[in-house]
Parts: C-alpha cells; sequence; structure tokens
C-alpha cells in the first residue's frame, strides 16, 4: 500500500488554498484523508499534490445564530455528534454522524470531506438533504451557496469546481414539533449504509402531518429525496398504518445493484428502513 | 506476572499468556520489522487477467527508474539455473501435476498470478516501478466455478488436465451405498455450495532473505507456520541450495490460519533475488496482494443424500463433490477435499454404508488449500445439514435424529466406513449438556409462540467430531503424503535447573510459549517461570513439522512429555547415584528425588542439574548435562468431538440474520490451560461464523476477484457476535502421554453448520429447507418473500 509520489502543501487560508488548487490542475485537497488517502494507496488516485485544509482556522468550529446552525468544512463527526449545538438544533445529523464507520474514523473524518467526496454509501448526504443544508464554497473567482439538493450530481460527483472548496455547511434549525432519526443498514463489510435513511416528521397541534422529509443514502448512485413519501404524508394523522401505506409505494429510480445486495433488494430494504426512520422520528416529534 | 504457578499444579491452570505483553505493547517483532543494513526491497507484478497469453514484456522504463536495481522475469530464473518450482506435497493417484514455476513463463492463470519482479532501494520507488512494466497479454476466457469448470468447452486452466480435473478420488464403498438408498424408508438430499474463503490473517506475508555469496549461506526471515517445511522444499524444489546452507526463521508470527503453511512463489522470489544480487532482499505483501495470493480455503459444491429408515436410523449417505484447486496444486491442496474431507463423513454416526466422490478441478483463481478446519468444516456442514434435512423429511426433532445415530459410548474403538478408528468418545454427553445448558425445550414452547407474533426464530445444534493432531507418518506417508508428521522437541536443563525447551511446531498466536512451559513445570516439577519455550528456527531446533491441524498439543506437546520423561529418567538415575540409593526406591515429586519415606534428604532437579554439568561424580556410563530430544511419532489421529448450538433470530422486515446465542460443549480430551482453549474456541466460531453469515470470495464469469478488498469481503467484527458461552467434556485421548486432543480449528468446523441449521429453522414456516453460506439478509428476504 505505497501511494505514488505526491506533493504536500499546507495553507493557513482558503484563499491560499484555492490558489494551488487553481495553479495545480492535478492537485487534490486533502480534509480527513479517510477517503483520499485510502484510494491513493490502492493507486487508484495519483494526485499530483495534496493541498491539506486540515489548518485553516476558518474551516473549524460551529456556531449557531439566528435559527441556523454552521459547520466548518473541517468539523469531525465526533465533533459534530458530541455537539451540544448540533444535538438541539440538528439532532438528525448528530445522529448519522455519530454512527460513521468507528472510533478512529470519526476522529479523522469531516463533514466537508464527506460531503465532498460524495460517496453514495456514506452516511451524510441524506442527512444534508433531509436537513436542507445549504453548503458554502469558496473558489478563485468567489464564494457561492449550492443547496444539498443541487450539490450531488452523480455517483462521487458534486458541484463542486476543480478550484473550489466546501467552506461551510448551513443548516436550518430543526423547529419544535419536528423530530428526526437517521437509520441504518449496516454494509457487513465496509460499515458504510447498504441503506441508511434520514427522516423528518412535523407534526401540528392537532397531531397530524404538518411536513415530512425522507432522504436515503446507498440506494442509488447518490442521495436520494423520497418525496413523494414525504408529501402523502403531509395531512395524515401519522399513525403506523399512515406511515407504512405511504412508504408503500416507494420506488428509488436507479436503485444500484452490486455483488452483495442486488437493486431490488435494496429497493425493499428502503421500504423497511424507512418505515422505521419515520416511526421514530414520529416518536420524536 | 511473576510467581503465577509452580510445579506441578500448573498443567490445566489458566494462566495468562506469557506471549501478550510483547505483543499487546508493540514490543514483538515480526518479519517487516526486521532491518538488515543494505536491504533491497523487492516488489511483484501480477497479472491482471485471470487467464492470458504473455506476448512480450517491456520493462525498459522500470529499469530507468531511478533507484531500481534490477527487474526480473521467468527467464532470468530459468537461466541463473535453478529449479524454480513450487511443488505439490501431497500425491493422489493418476493426480495431473502442472508444472508450476516461480514466476508465470508465458501464460497467466489467475489474477494475481507473478509476471515480474522488481527490486529497487526502497519500497515506493519498487511499486512505482510496477507501473512502468508494460505487459503485452493476449487475454483469453477464463472459469472460476469448480463445477463450470468441469463441462465441455469449459476454458482450460492447463492442457493437460482435461475438463480440468486434476484427480478423481473417492472413498467408501459405493455399491453398498447404492443398496442402502434402494431400500431406503426416506431419502434426505441436498445441494450445498460451501463458499469460497479468503485468509485474513493480520499480518500479511513477508520475507527478508540475505544470502551470503562468500560462505553459500541463505538466512530467510519469513511468515511461516513451519519452518523445517520451508527450508525443505525451497532447497528441493525452488532454489536449489543445499538443505544445510538454508536457515529459516520464523520471526513473531500474526496470525495464519492455514495461509502460511504454504509454500508460495513470493518468499521464494525474495530468496531468489537476494542470491542474485548478494544483499539482503525484502518483500512484503500489500493488503491486495494477500487477497490475491494467499491461498483461499473451502469453494465445494457438492451433491448430498442420506438413506434413513423406517425408525429414522442412517442406513447410508452418498456425496458428490466438486472441489476447487484454483490454478495450480498448492503445497497440500489435493489432502484438503480428500483425506481430510472424505475420512470425516461418517460424522458422530454409526452410518453403515458410506460412499464420497469427489473431483479437484482446475479454475482460473488463486490456489486453494487448507484453510482453518481444512476440509473438515466441509465434511461437517455437509453431514450436520444432511442430519438436520433427515430429520425434516423423518418429522423427528433434530436432537432425536442425532440421538438415535451417535456411536454409542462403549462401540469404541469404532471403525468409520470411511478409514478412520475412532478412539474414544461419549457423544450423547456432550449433546445433552449442550442442550440443558441452552433449555431447549423451553427453547421450541417460545418459538412456537413467537411465531404468532410474526417473529421468526430458530434453533441450529452441530454435533461435530474432527479428527486432528496430525498426524501417523506412516498412515499419511500411505494416503500421499510427502511428508512425515512426527514432532520433536528437546528440553535442556542447565547447570541452574533453569530449563530451555525447544518444539519443531511453530506457533503463531496460539500460546505455546505458555502451554509448552506448564507442560514441562508439570513433568519436571520446577517453576514455570523457569523455563523458556523457542520455537520457529530451523538453525536451532532439530527438524519439526510446524503448527497447523490442530497438532502442536497432541504432537508437539506429546514430544515434548516424553523428552522430558527422559529427563527425569536419567536425573533419577544420577540422584539415586547421589544418594546411595536404588534408582526403584526413588520417588519425584515437586521436583525433588528422594528415598520413599526419606522426603527431607533430597536431591532436587538443579541439584541434580549442577552435578550432571560438572560431571566429577556420575554413575558409570551415564554421560554428562541433562537434556533429551524426543521425536514423537502419534499412533493415531485425535479425535475432539462436541456439540454447538446456535440461536438466530431472522428480521421478517429485512431479512438480517441476528445471531442471538452461541453455546459449544467441546471435548478436547485434558485440558493445559482452560482460558487458551476457550480462545481458541472463541476465534474458531468467529471464523466459522463468519463463513455462515459473511464472508465471500466473489468472482465474476470471467474470474476476475470482485471481492478483492476489506470493504467487500467482510470479515465478521466484534459487535456482529454474541458473548459466546463454553463448555467442556473431558474424555481424555487414549494413547498419547497427556490424554490431549486439539482445539485450534474446532470452532470453524462446527459453527457454520450450527448457524445454518439454525436460520433454516427459523425460516421452516417458510418452506425453506437449505440456504446457501454465506446466509446474507438479501437471500434471507428472499427466501421469506
Ligand atoms: C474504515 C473506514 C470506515 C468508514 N466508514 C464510513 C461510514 O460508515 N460512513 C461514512 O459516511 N463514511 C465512512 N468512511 C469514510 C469517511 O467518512 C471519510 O472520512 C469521508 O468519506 C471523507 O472525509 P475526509 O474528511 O476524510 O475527506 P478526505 O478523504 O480528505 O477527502 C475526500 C475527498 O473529498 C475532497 N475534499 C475533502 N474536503 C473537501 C472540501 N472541504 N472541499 C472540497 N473538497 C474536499 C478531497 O479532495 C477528496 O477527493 C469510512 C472510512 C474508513 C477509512
Amino acid at each position: 500500500m505505497y501511494p505514488s509520489k505526491f506533493d504536500y502543501h499546507r495553507p493557513s487560508s482558503v484563499q491560499e488554498a484555492v490558489q494551488i488548487l487553481s495553479d495545480n490542475p492535478d492537485a487534490k485537497v486533502l480534509a480527513g484523508g479517510h477517503s483520499l488517502i485510502p484510494v491513493m494507496k490502492l493507486r487508484l488516485a495519483a494526485p499530483a499534490a495534496l493541498v491539506d485544509i486540515g489548518r485553516i482556522d476558518a474551516l473549524q468550529g460551529i456556531s449557531r445564530s439566528n435559527g441556523s446552525l454552521r459547520i466548518g468544512a473541517c468539523v469531525t463527526y465526533n465533533e459534530i455528534a458530541n455537539s451540544a449545538d448540533v444535538q438541539a438544533a440538528a439532532p438528525l445529523l448528530a445522529e448519522a454522524a455519530g454512527q460513521i464507520g468507528d472510533r478512529q474514523v470519526r476522529y479523522r473524518g469531516t463533514i466537508g470531506g464527506n460531503l465532498s467526496h460524495a460517496d453514495p454509501a456514506s452516511d451524510l448526504p441524506a442527512a444534508a438533504l433531509a436537513l436542507g443544508a445549504t453548503l458554502h464554497v469558496t473558489g478563485t473567482g468567489g464564494s457561492r451557496s449550492v443547496s444539498a439538493s443541487d450539490f450531488f450530481v452523480d455517483l462521487m460527483m458534486t458541484a463542486l469546481q476543480p478550484d473550489e472548496i466546501l467552506t461551510e455547511v448551513e443548516i436550518p434549525a430543526t423547529a419544535a414539533g419536528t423530530g428526526s432519526a437517521y437509520v441504518k443498514f449496516e454494509h457487513p463489510a465496509s460499515g458504510y449504509a447498504l441503506c441508511g435513511a434520514a427522516a423528518l416528521v412535523s407534526r401540528g397541534d392537532g397531531g397530524s402531518c404538518t411536513g415530512a422529509s425522507l432522504c436515503f443514502n446507498g440506494v442509488s448512485s447518490t442521495a436520494v429525496s423520497a418525496s413523494g413519501v414525504a408529501s402523502g404524508l403531509v395531512g395524515s394523522d401519522l399513525s403506523d398504518d399512515a406511515i407504512v401505506s405511504a412508504v408503500s409505494g416507494l420506488s428509488i429510480p436507479d436503485a444500484t445493484g452490486d455483488m452483495f445486495a442486488s437493486a431490488g433488494y435494496r429497493q425493499e430494504l428502503a421500504k423497511s428502513i424507512g418505515i422505521q426512520a419515520l416511526l421514530t422520528a414520529r416518536d420524536r416529534a | 506476572m511473576a510467581g503465577e504457578s509452580n510445579g506441578a499444579g500448573v498443567f490445566g491452570s489458566s494462566i495468562r499468556r506469557r506471549e501478550d505483553p510483547e505483543l499487546i505493547t508493540g514490543r514483538a517483532k515480526y518479519t517487516d520489522d526486521l532491518q538488515l543494513p543494505n536491504t533491497a526491497h523487492c516488489t511483484i507484478l501480477r497479472s491482471d487477467y485471470a487467464h492470458a497469453k504473455i506476448n512480450s514484456i517491456d520493462a525498459s522504463e522500470a529499469e530507468a527508474l531511478d533507484g531500481v536495481i534490477a527487474v526480473y522475469t521467468a527467464s532470468d530464473i530459468a537461466e541463473s539455473g535453478v529449479p524454480g518450482g513450487i511443488p505439490v506435497g501431497w500425491l493422489l493417484p493418476d493426480m495431473v501435476i502442472p508444472e508450476h514455476f516461480m514466476l508465470a513463463k508465458d501464460t497467466t492463470r489467475y489474477v494475481g498470478d507473478g509476471v515480474a519482479i522488481v527490486v529497487a532501494e526502497d519500497q515506493y520507488t519498487a511499486h512505482d516501478a510496477l507501473d512502468l512494466i508494460y505487459v503485452d497479454y493476449d487475454p483469453r476466457d477464463g472459469v472460476a466455478d469448480p463445477k463450470k469448470a468441469t463441462e465441455e468447452g469449459a476454458p482450460l486452466v492447463h492442457d493437460e488436465a482435461q475438463n480440468n480435473i486434476a484427480f478423481d478420488w473417492e472413498i467408501g464403498d459405493k455399491e453398498s451405498a447404492d443398496t442402502a438408498f434402494a431400500n431406503a424408508a426416506h431419502v434426505a438430499s441436498l445441494d450445498i455450495v460451501n463458499n469460497r474463503l479468503i485468509p485474513n490473517a493480520m499480518e500479511p506475508r513477508a520475507a527478508l532473505a540475505d544470502y551470503n555469496n562468500i560462505t553459500g549461506e541463505l538466512t530467510l526471515y519469513m511468515t511461516t507456520q513451519n519452518p523445517h517445511i520451508h527450508r525443505l522444499l525451497m532447497s528441493l524444489a525452488s532454489l536449489g541450495l543445499p538443505e544445510h546452507k538454508i536457515r529459516v526463521i520464523a520471526p513473531e508470527v500474526g496470525g495464519g490460519f492455514g495461509s502460511k503453511i504454504h509454500h508460495y512463489a513470493d518468499e521464494a522470489i525474495a530468496a531468489w533475488a537476494s542470491m542474485q544480487l548478494g544483499r539482503p532482499v525484502k518483500w512484503t505483501a500489500t493488503r491486495t496482494e494477500t487477497y490475491l495470493t494467499d491461498a483461499h480455503g473451502r469453494d465445494h459444491v457438492t451433491h448430498a443424500e442420506m438413506a434413513i429408515d423406517a425408525n429414522g436410523k442412517f442406513t447410508g449417505l452418498r456425496v458428490d463433490t466438486y472441489a476447487a484447486m484454483g490454478a495450480y496444486l498448492s503445497t497440500f491442496a489435493p489432502a484438503v477435499p480428500t483425506y481430510l474431507y472424505g475420512t470425516l463423513m461418517s460424522g458422530e454416526y454409526d452410518l453403515p454404508a458410506i460412499h464420497c466422490h469427489v473431483y479437484g478441478v482446475f479454475t482460473h483463481t488463486v490456489p486453494v488449500d487448507a484453510y482453518r478446519g481444512a476440509g473438515r468444516p466441509e465434511a461437517t456442514f455437509v453431514v450436520e445439514r444432511l442430519v438436520d434435512e433427515a430429520a425434516r423429511v423423518t418429522g423427528l426433532d433434530p436432537a432425536e435424529i442425532r440421538r438415535r445415530n451417535f456411536v454409542a459410548p462403549d462401540n469404541f474403538p469404532f471403525q468409520t466406513q470411511v478409514a478412520l478408528a475412532y478412539d474414544s468418545g461419549n457423544y450423547e454427553g456432550a449433546l445433552d449438556k449442550a442442550l440443558e445448558a441452552i433449555g431447549y425445550d423451553d427453547f421450541r414452547k417460545e418459538q412456537a409462540a413467537l411465531r404468532e407474533q410474526g417473529r421468526y426464530v430458530g434453533i441450529g445444534l452441530s454435533t461435530y467430531i474432527e479428527a486432528c493432531g496430525l498426524a501417523p507418518s506412516a498412515v499419511v506417508g500411505s494416503l500421499g503424503a510427502q511428508a512425515g508428521q512426527w514432532e520433536s522437541a528437546v528440553v535442556r536443563v542447565h547447570a541452574t535447573g533453569k530449563v530451555t525447551v525447544y518444539s519443531g511446531c511453530s506457533g503463531h498466536g496460539q500460546g505455546h510459549e505458555t502451554t509448552y512451559a506448564q507442560i514441562v513445570a508439570s513433568a519436571l516439577g520446577v517453576p514455570y517461570e523457569d523455563i523458556d519455550v523457542i520455537e520457529g528456527d530451523s538453525g536451532v531446533m532439530p527438524h519439526g513439522w510446524g503448527t497447523y491441524g490442530s497438532r502442536s498439543a497432541a504432537t508437539g506437546g506429546s514430544a515434548i512429555a516424553s523428552a522430558a520423561e527422559k529427563v527425569v529418567d536419567k536425573a533419577r538415575t544420577i540422584a539415586a547415584h547421589l544418594l546411595e540409593a536404588a534408582e526403584e526406591d526413588l520417588e519425584f515429586e515437586d521436583g525433588n528425588f528422594f528415598v520413599k519415606g526419606s522426603p527431607d534428604q533430597a536431591q532436587s532437579l538443579p541439584d541434580v542439574a549442577l552435578q550432571a554439568y560438572l560431571a566429577h561424580n556420575l554413575p558409570k556410563g551415564i554421560e554428562p548435562a541433562l537434556e533429551a530430544t524426543s521425536f514423537y511419532d502419534p499412533e493415531n489421529f485425535v479425535f475432539p468431538f462436541g456439540t454447538h448450538i446456535a440461536v438466530v433470530e431472522v428480521c421478517a422486515n429485512t431479512g438480517q440474520v441476528d445471531l442471538q446465542r452461541y453455546l459449544a460443549v467441546d471435548d478436547v480430551g485434558n485440558v493445559i490451560n482452560p482460558m487458551i482453549v476457550d480462545g481458541q474456541v472463541h476465534g474458531g466460531i468467529a471464523q466459522g461464523v463468519g463463513q455462515s453469515l459473511y464472508e465471500t470470495a466473489v468472482y465474476d464469469e470471467g474470474a476476475n476477484l470482485l471481492s478483492g478488498t476489506m470493504l467487500d469481503y467482510a470479515v465478521p467484527k466484534a459487535h456482529f457476535l454474541p458473548s459466546f458461552e463454553t463448555d467442556r467434556t473431558v474424555t481424555p485421548c487414549p494413547h498419547n502421554p497427556l490424554g490431549v486432543k486439539g482445539v485450534g480449528e474446532a470452532g470453524t468446523i462446527a459453527s457454520p453448520a450450527a448457524v445454518v441449521n439454525a436460520v433454516v429453522d427459523a425460516l421452516s414456516p417458510f418452506g425453506v429447507n437449505h440456504i446457501d453460506m454465506p446466509v446474507t439478509s438479501e437471500k434471507v428476504w428472499n427466501a421469506m418473500n
């Protein structure tokens, strides 16, 4: 497991980082390294240079203001899972981050790396999608914002341009009366999500559903939102039957199959994991 | 941990493993940790194709890379004049033995087959250079499935092996089995795939070869379970160096499970490169290479059927198996699906007629060879699955049908229809203990109640037997082994009474340094702390055959016990002389010799040792010093047995199998160290659960290995497993000095059948009578829907 030769840069600002990226078309951003280093060791990737963004202060930290939560791109899963702010304002994200890999992975892997890598089986994309996250990115041409629903383009492809860095993830705080849950069915080998379901359920005063969201990791080439299920639930009494029947027609377009699980089975799994996530979210609403 | 125990009471106590402090703190040295001055680093270019002709190899760019010392291909090895072979060490009648050279000459036969060697000043350069070697391949079709490989028109792995058949082997009596089926009241019949497994020793294979071109001596540090076998095969087949000029040393070895028994090309390549360059050469497998080159395990396709009479008694068994050999015949590969498989087909049962037929089949895959259990897990799975199916077709309870068919406790020695003579056993004893502990009868009631609620739990029995403690040399010789299977030991008492023990076994995680010292402490009555155990260096100890086949206690331990006995005999003679007494009048207790009735006038073993070394006053005819060597050849195999029970619940929504309880009652004979035995049982069960629920090597139609990383190949993790419940019965082995059997493989042998039987039991309301391993959630979901 020996990677090819590469140069190493450790910029101290985002500006410096994007400049290096734009000057070195074969360079790659290095965050927690828990996806990038393994593929380099397997020689599936051989970037000419790494731009280590781990020491850029602007990419660290979690803050909460005006009903939204802002998380720096280099914040680790462990920080997210254990942050009182995240637990209060976006418990779904804390729950998903706490289920990633093992302790070592959670101490190294970052939210920015997870979302930028856009591995369909990773755990944070569905949560970001369900929470309606906004991703702030910066390139040599300046900064812009991309909604999570526009960010994930295809298998390991995002809306990021080669010289852009994801700097911050902004998440609207989950309102009172809204419950959430992330339920994961682990791939026995990788521990990634064979299917992961992120659910949000809001209840009105009368107990009926005023809003819902159900998004999946692991089932198709990107995280997907099952908007049909969500709209079917709104107005319902959120009984077990209502949830089961809202999910019964779920069909995720272009579900993927591989040697471990067929596309058809992944669809079935999405249904039963989806139901579990919605039931739990309802109970927490 | 000093002073944990002394002398005679040590045998049978759970002393903590003395190996562990070094291992846990990282102080232990593995092959790759060793540094010799001026070491060059070697990498091996491997075929990306399962099957291809090599038209040409262009290494000029690699050779030009700064830091590259040399690039070699098969023709360089051939021209160097060494034999260059990778031999098979077990011969079956009429077996096709294709040439296996250290590198592919003109054809590659599996993804991972070695094509070229790079030697460079450092590892990074050696890996970079691999990308600069251009091989012009002419890809051919490949085949990975052992049954399909025998079909007409399948691509041939070796032209000389028609239909890819390496051997066609049978055991038992076909005629009597056929008669049993003709008269059967019931027939149970199953098609079974025994999934291919990839060993995952924590430490990848590695070699550090140091050839001294002045003295002509090769020192080879390597990851080996059997240094002497490697020395022998390096000498005779690969390098052509005289045996006494090769010293093979096993430093700390991080697990093997069989994968470090075999003689592979890679370690020989490192040695050969060192011979070419006259400087040390190191090769360490990457994890990817481990997947692509360590011999895989299992990979059988089987049809099996049991004939049963109206009383639920088994009357006949027929088994037909296609067993993959992979691309070449690995070291002991032919023995695994034959003498380690067909001979186990009687299980714990009094089966009057058995016939087992096996095709050994070449496929375009990594060679298959012994992997923890080797043949016996495959056999046990066939027998124990069939027994459950027999229970189903007869309507008998799985525990009851087993009882009706067990070899009775008073029926030993028991001669099976498939060559083995079981020396001892009490199968119902272990079954009763296990059923009681698990609460079998209550479970059946609870199961019925849960089914009413739409919950599916199941219980699975595996009443297994295995033959291990390899092995009586003349017997294995008559069956084709090109090796002996006795074991050696030296027990050396130093002048101060401290003891060094040398064994020809070669532990790699089992805890021999602890258990062997326990044996000697008990035999000599000296403090456990005063005994050191040394293994794994062909330059230091007498020839031995290594560690595998759950043999180290039964053969290595017995050799040590018998050497210790010789030491005591000699010491007794000297002590009698010193005490001016007759030998017959001496007692030996807690390390002291004394005349019966006068324990205060004693000569301790250290006293005697000192006199033996000073040699100022020895009895006539007695040589100085105090040590003994033994070469112990066992009379028979040993036969551990027991009952394992798994309890599972399958999730009706996802199909996921939740292993809720796992209970093992094993009979491994006398127990030297209960904690170590439990550890072996735990590890074995975990590996067997891995096979039954998670692990499988997946090849595509073109014989490309798809499950080539740990992202895809599911080794079980701790949180997949319940806390195991273990217990034992003790039926000592009647034919070795310690009464011990073997425990290293019992868990992997018993557990797959227990787990799958439990899943099938859980799924019985869905009309399921078999499910292939690994039992993934998708397979279960499909079975339920
Ligand atoms: C043993 C193991 C188990 C794992 N299990 C799981 C799991 O269960 N669930 C799960 O979701 N993940 C899992 N992972 C993956 C882990 O979460 C990774 O950390 C994550 O996918 C990538 O984050 P990183 O910070 O390590 O990014 P890196 O590996 O450093 O980078 C990944 C990619 O993103 C790019 N990148 C990183 N940060 C930025 C940024 N700010 N802007 C633009 N591009 C950027 C890099 O250039 C690279 O292409 C596992 C990893 C390992 C090693």
